[in-house]
């Protein structure tokens, strides 16, 4: 069985900062890490290895820093490791990054796709699906738990809604979005971390690929960026005197101002 | 491009139509009056037909309503087939979701078959005369947000977050149309099959999971009402040290210097004065909403609400006026 | 080839130490727990056997890995900072020196997959500082020596199963002489005396070996006979660059939560950090600490290009390192006054952690006879 897991190199958001004047995110420093949701992934595919055996392939498209990203899945216990990497490929939202994805997808081969639900840095999760329909391939999405039957071939995800989940099952090839609260991912591994440095990183270029170059980069992207905005900072600072009753009701206003009630 | 019209996809779970859709519904009748285009419902599901005149009262010009049994609990396949079918047949110039784990899985889905652009989780949108979208969402958790536009491509298609918009006066005199609807479904791509399906909401017991933090110092006794309040906002609960030294609760809930640092969205401290080892802890949260009696307490410093009254009295208020929404 | 190793192990071993060790140290301590699971989940991740060879199951990384580990998991516990150092530096290292291929093949497995802890033996009541004077006996016999005597302060006793132990096997000419053996926990008339009750690394078990009559076969004879004291010196040596990165890493860890305390804590209206006495403090710690770990890894570099000033090297280091610490922690304490004498708060036990680093593996006294003995000689 081959698995392959899509992986995003994403800034650390926790640290991220704005640069009030420009209005453009400050990255300098901010420390590059593997999406969470995607860690997770790479969790799943590698107890399924552990299970049932199979080879654990790990891509992510992005500039070259991105391999330490790459690196980093294989001192966990990746197989091998994929860059996609070009500078037609700059530019591309979701819709043109899925059809990029897939076609090197397509190129490797998998039986299983997994990917992260969601990276902190876009919140999109919309890649996996786009990448699914591209090869026509069935999805699941929100996965709380995964477990493979060996013996029938068949794919078993809890699949998490807002007030319920589901158990699915699906045979033959699936992707699967993967949330980050389903496991812990494993640690990198001494083992792994000495080892990773043999490997090579093998890097898929535009012209690797079957891909036309309108469907892909700012050509290929349906949506475009108009414009950025800060967010209104509103820490502000009150503090009243008020009796029990109204006291609850301003909190109750509160919270629903701000979308958590 | 003669695509008309907004869509709205109505989210129902068990026939019962969510709230969100009917938040769409307003917001597409508002873009609605500066296109000059119809609202249309969207309602799959089984033995759906009879909600669709409640769209109509929430705002929709038009419902069109596909019928099936498989339909009858979301799967990605059927539901992606039946609106891609409509779409190609009506060509809708937007189309709206909830940006629900159903709306979210469903949407990119469509996007990629349609060949068109989404995008996630706005929470703002507008319209000009000509029919194009404006669609504004947070990005980099929350600290920038972003307009996006898809000139060139319909339908405009996005997912929009649960509870930002606002749904219309509930009109039953409104009238509209409703058009029953045929799909051909190609069962041989239903490859995921539902072994069985739990109703249960998400618990999130770890306070540093968890999205709202009923937190309680030595200013609370019981902290019952605490837990059921915490319950109803899908939170948890968490104490200062004062609390797990005096045995109240456990230290696995202890904020602070000793105990553990979170950053929720919602910080709801009560009867907490502030010690720096407790505030060490939770001073990063995004809203921080102190209740104490001390009107000199150190909490009230970085409180974005400070409220000087009875904790454990207004913690009892907000449990009797909160809701128990069923997740 | 790729570079990337470092980079990953020390992101990798920060993000354990915070997550796995961090939050027990306070634990760990006032129970005087042995962090028994946070070994094994050690174990798992590779970091038992960090500088064993590949083909004895170890990750085949390199020493400068081995210490930084030392040094990021002492930031936050010191107990498991020594479990690591003692396992590898006392144990791992002389198999790997001096062991047969037969010895390694059958000893190292367990060791590098953490399987087995390792420990060390060569403290006896009547030879701490003064470690020639050995009681303990090993007599050859037709296919084993017979081990009789006792040791104390063992660190990782009672947990370790595999046991490098220093005894005297004959009169030499000058002194007694004295081999090295490994020594399973297993071998019979081999128990574990008493648990020494400790100021710090209170976490760590130390205690009393004692031999009645065991049999040691002759295959677990580690080099040759006679050659024990030089064994548990050159062994020393490199445990030394373990505790001095222990020392290093218990002050960087009681520098960084001394620095977020003062940034917080408020006094007479504003931070203690904006006082004057508060910066120049943290100034000449950040320095020393900064030395310190120059003089930490430049022992690593000896040991790693096997120098001939190792000796010397990885004296400095752990004389200075520790020193450091002792100073380090003690101000700290004093920089959060009332509250950095209460358990609230973690400095108070990384100045006790901090004062071992100054005693064992040859104490201050002892690094400073190694220097000036150096020196004098020429």
């Amino acid at each position: 069985m081959k698995i392959i897991v899509c992986i995003k190199q994403v800034p650390n958001t926790t640290e991220i900062k704005i640069d009030p004047v420009t209005n453009t995110l400050k990255r300098d420093g901010v420390p590059s890490i593997i999406n969470p949701d995607d860690k997770s992934a790479i969790e799943a595919a590698l107890s399924l290895k552990e299970k049932c055996g199979a080879t654990v392939t790990v891509l992510t498209m992005g500039p070259m820093q991105a391999e330490k990203a790459l690196r980093e899945a294989l001192a966990m216990g990746a197989d091998e490791a994929f860059l996609l990497t070009d500078r037609a490929f700059a530019g591309s939202d979701t819709l043109a990054t899925s059809t990029i994805i897939a076609a090197a997808i397509k190129k490797l081969g998998a039986d299983l796709v997994f990917c992260g639900r969601q990276a902190i840095d876009g919140d999109t999760a919309q890649v996996g699906p786009q990448i699914a329909e591209h090869l026509d391939i069935p999805q699941i999405t929100y996965a709380a738990a995964i477990d493979y039957d060996c013996e029938r071939d068949v794919l078993r995800v809890k699949r998490q809604f807002e007030d319920r989940y589901q158990v699915l099952e699906v045979k033959g090839k699936c992707l699967v979005t993967v949330l980050s609260s389903m496991t812990k991912p494993r640690y990198m591994n001494v083992w792994d971390i000495v080892e990773q440095d043999e490997k090579e990183i093998s890097f898929i270029t535009f012209a690797d690929l079957e891909l036309n170059r309108e469907d892909i980069g700012l050509n290929g992207s349906p949506t475009k960026v108009k414009s950025t905005a800060t967010k209104q900072f509103d820490k502000t600072i009150e503090t009243v005197e008020l009796d029990p009753e109204s006291a609850a009701q301003t909190i109750v206003d509160a919270l629903k101002a701000r979308h958590l009630i | 491009m003669n695509n008309k019209n907004i869509w709205v996809f109505c989210e129902q779970r068990d026939g019962v139509i969510q709230d969100v859709a009917l938040e769409l519904l307003g917001v597409a009748s508002e873009l609605a009056k500066t296109t000059n285009e119809k609202v249309c419902a969207l309602l799959l599901g089984s033995k759906i037909k009879k909600q669709a005149k409640e769209l109509i009262a929430y705002g929709a010009d038009q419902v069109l309503v596909v019928d099936h049994k498989n339909l009858e609990t979301f799967v990605t396949e059927p539901y992606a087939q039946a609106v891609t079918q409509l779409a190609k047949q009506y060509e809708p110039s937007i189309i709206l979701f909830g940006a629900t784990s159903i709306g979210r899985d469903l949407a990119p889905r469509l996007s990629a078959r349609l060949k068109t652009g989404l995008t996630a989780d706005c929470t703002k949108l507008e319209a000009d005369e000509n029919g194009n979208l404006f669609m504004t969402r947070p990005a980099f958790g929350g600290n920038l947000f972003a307009t996006i536009i898809c000139p060139d491509h319909r339908p405009q298609m996005s997912t929009v977050r649960p509870g930002v918009m606002k749904k219309m006066e509930r009109d039953g005199k409104r009238k509209g149309e409703i058009i029953e609807c045929e799909i051909n479904f190609d069962q041989s791509k239903f490859a995921v099959s539902v072994i069985e399906e739990v109703k249960a909401c998400s618990n999130v017991a770890k306070i540093e999971d968890a999205k709202i933090l009923v937190s309680c110092g030595r200013g609370i006794k019981d902290i019952t009402p605490a837990f059921e309040v915490a319950g109803k906002l899908k939170g948890t609960v968490s104490a200062s040290r004062a609390l797990v030294d005096a045995g109240v609760t456990a230290h696995d809930r202890q904020v602070g210097q000793t105990g553990k640092t979170v950053r929720p969205d919602a910080y709801l401290a009560f009867g907490i004065s502030g010690a720096i080892q407790h505030l060490a802890g939770m001073e990063e949260s995004e809203f921080i909403v102190a209740v104490n009696t001390d009107k000199n307490a150190p909490i009230f410093k970085i409180a974005n609400l400070g409220i000087v009254s009875d904790a454990a009295a207004v913690l009892k208020q907000l449990n009797k006026i909160i809701e128990n929404k069923p997740c | 080839m790729a570079n990337f190793k470092h980079t990953l192990f020390e992101q990798m071993i920060k993000d354990f130490a915070e997550t796995e060790v961090k939050p027990l140290a306070q634990e760990v301590d006032e129970q005087e727990v042995f962090p028994a699971e946070t070994v094994e989940k050690m174990a798992k991740s590779g970091i038992m056997g960090i500088i064993v060879p590949k083909q004895y199951g170890g990750a085949g990384g390199d020493y400068n890995m081995y210490i930084y580990a030392v040094e990021e998991l002492s930031k936050h516990c010191a107990t498991t900072g020594v479990i690591l150092s003692a396992h590898t530096s006392l144990c791992q290292a002389p198999i790997l020196e001096y062991g047969t291929e037969e010895q390694k093949q059958k000893y190292l497995p367990d060791l590098a997959s953490g399987k087995k802890i390792g420990a060390f033996g060569l403290t006896e009541p009547n030879a701490g500082t003064d470690a020639s004077n050995q009681q303990t006996v090993a007599v050859e016999k037709e296919d084993h020596y017979l081990l009789n005597g006792s040791k104390i302060f063992i660190t990782n006793a009672g947990y370790a199963s595999t046991y490098i132990i220093i005894a005297v096997t004959g009169k030499g000419p000058k002194g007694p002489e004295m081999s090295a053996f490994i020594v399973e926990s297993a071998f019979e008339g081999f128990t574990i005396g008493k648990k020494e009750k400790k100021m710090g690394i209170r976490g760590s078990s130390t205690c009393e070996l004692i031999f009645e009559n065991v049999k040691v076969p002759k295959e677990n004879l580690l080099g040759k006979r006679g050659d024990g004291f030089k064994i548990a010196m050159k062994t020393l040596d490199g445990g030394r660059i373990g505790i001095a990165a222990q020392a290093l890493g218990i002050a960087e860890g009681a520098l960084d939560t001394t620095v977020a305390y003062v940034k917080s804590r408020k006094q007479f209206g504003k931070p203690i950090s904006a006082f004057q006495n508060t910066q120049f403090v943290l100034a000449d710690l950040s320095t020393k600490i900064a030395a310190a770990r120059l003089l930490v890894y430049a022992a690593v570099a000896a040991k790693q290009n096997k120098e001939p000033t190792l000796s010397v090297k990885a004296a400095q280091a752990k004389l200075f390192a520790a020193e450091t610490a002792m100073e380090v922690t003690t101000k700290a304490v004093q920089l959060h006054g009332g509250y950095g004498y209460t358990r609230e708060y973690p400095v108070e036990r990384m100045m006790r952690d901090a004062k071992i680093t100054e005693i064992y593996e040859g104490t201050s006294e002892v690094q400073r006879m190694v220097i000036s003995a150096a020196l004098l000689k020429k």
